[in-house]
């Protein structure tokens, strides 16, 4: 049996549990608990403090592990564990939460710097009448123009499917161009 | 128990606390990456700092502030190099080349600026010696630490903000292809955009220009802000794939398996 695995990150209640969950075959293995800070209760119940786990077989011998990493920075040291060894990684964050753009973009600088591997950026919540644009959004988190910045909903299976699939094929062209 | 450590779990601002709350008298001694400082304190408050090869003499203090000229600072390094500090200010003042309330405050100013220094500082093993007093013959001061703890906090919060924008200095620097030409450079600015070049990284810039991390860090934001410059992974060090990447290490392999996960995806 093969295994391959992608890391779905980003700031605090980005979407990167539902994410997954939109997508796994298997009841996504959270490692959740209840939130003890107010400021961050005001926003969900619950985070993630280890990780998510999700899985998508292809076949006999191929399976795709999607984790997610926990959110909240004092958890920072699980994201160079969980990014050994992936195919690329999914940063996520929430459109409607502007305050959260600058924790994404240091959480983005961080795996970069752990990894050579492509990423994508998936704006979620982009079904929210509040949602930044995307192009207002790629301005503020510093993408260049060749960087793929998705929208997404991550509850909407087919939005996460192509945010995964872009993903892949962004492997596929750095493996076509040597990298 | 000695009080030993290092700035990487203890920071200045919190040693800067103990020794105010302990009013503690004795030097503080950390040595740097690049370079020793001591610090002196009496009973809680500072009384004398200095850092590197910079002696710390009234004559070197009183010349960086320009209140004397440098054929002035010769003549006294040369004529009245055995001389105490305490000597010599009152040779200057008693001569109406500067008052007393000038040396008290260049020299509060300097060793403040001492202390201000170390606040940048993220590594380094620090030691307090509490036999060890300020050198003889220097001036001391008597300066409260409250205000110069609360301006290092402010520096450390800086810090981690800056840290969270930047949080790897191994990463390159790139001009960005939308450059602005009506933005405005300051020298030390200037000095970075110079090595600004994929093959180098932010730790190799701020070596070379003898930057400590905050430093690199606030010059680096800065440009990064007005759109200058972007991040990215230094060219020449391309990371070879992780093995454990892909379970096999055949290329034809691993874009079959590529292939195979699009599909499943597709289908979904």
């Amino acid at each position: 049996m093969q295994t391959v695995k992608m890391v779905v990150t980003g700031p605090f209640s980005a979407g990167k549990t539902q994410f997954i969950q939109s997508v796994s075959e298997i009841d996504v293995v959270s490692t959740e608990r209840k939130i003890s800070s107010e400021e961050e209760r005001s926003v969900k119940s619950s985070t993630t403090v280890a990780m998510d786990f999700g899985r998508i077989t292809v076949d006999e011998d191929l399976v795709l592990y999607l984790f997610g990493t926990p959110g909240q920075k004092r958890f920072d040291f699980m994201w160079e564990i969980l990014s050994e060894g992936m195919l690329g990684f999914i940063v996520m964050v929430d459109s409607t939460r502007p305050e959260t753009f600058r924790e994404a973009r240091s959480i983005l600088e961080t795996f970069r710097a752990y990894a050579p591997t492509p990423f994508v950026v998936a704006a979620n919540k982009q079904d929210a009448e509040d949602a930044w644009e995307l192009e207002d959004v790629r301005h503020a988190l510093r993408l260049d123009s060749n960087t793929k910045l998705l929208p997404c909903v991550a509850i909407d299976r087919n939005t996460v499917k192509t945010v995964l699939l872009e993903l892949l094929y962004s492997i596929l062209k750095e493996m076509d161009s040597g990298k | 128990m000695a009080l030993r450590g290092n700035l990487r779990d203890i920071t200045m601002t919190q040693l800067l606390n103990l020794v105010h709350l302990a009013s503690k008298t004795g030097t503080l001694v950390v040595d740097g990456v690049s370079e020793q400082a001591y610090i002196s304190f009496r009973d809680g408050k500072l009384a004398y700092a200095r850092v590197g090869k910079d002696d710390g003499s009234l004559a070197s203090v009183l010349h960086k502030a320009n209140k004397i000229s440098a054929n002035q600072y010769r003549a006294i390094v040369d004529r009245a190099g055995q001389m105490t500090d305490k000597e010599l200010g009152l040779i200057l003042i008693n001569a109406g080349y500067v008052s007393q309330e000038d040396i008290l405050l260049n020299l509060q100013g300097y060793f403040t600026d001492v202390v201000r220094r170390l606040f940048s500082w993220v590594e380094g093993i620090f030691r307090f010696e509490s036999e060890m007093l300020p050198p003889e013959g220097r001036i001391n001061v008597r300066l409260d630490l409250e205000n110069i703890i609360m301006e290092g906090s402010r520096q450390l919060r800086e810090f981690e903000q800056l840290q969270d924008e930047i949080p790897s200095l191994d990463m390159a620097l790139v001009f960005t292809n939308r450059p602005r030409t009506n933005v405005n450079l300051s020298v030390e600015e200037w000095k970075v955009v110079k090595f600004v070049d994929p093959k180098n990284t932010m730790r190799q810039i701020a070596s070379a220009n003898k930057l400590n991390d905050l430093e690199i860090r606030r010059i680096v934001y800065g440009l990064l802000q007005a759109g200058l410059v972007e991040m990215a992974r230094p060219a020449g060090s391309i990371v070879q794939p992780n093995p454990k990447q892909f379970p096999t290490k055949n290329k034809d392999e691993q874009k079959s398996l590529i292939n195979k996960l699009i599909g499943r995806i597709r289908s979904m």
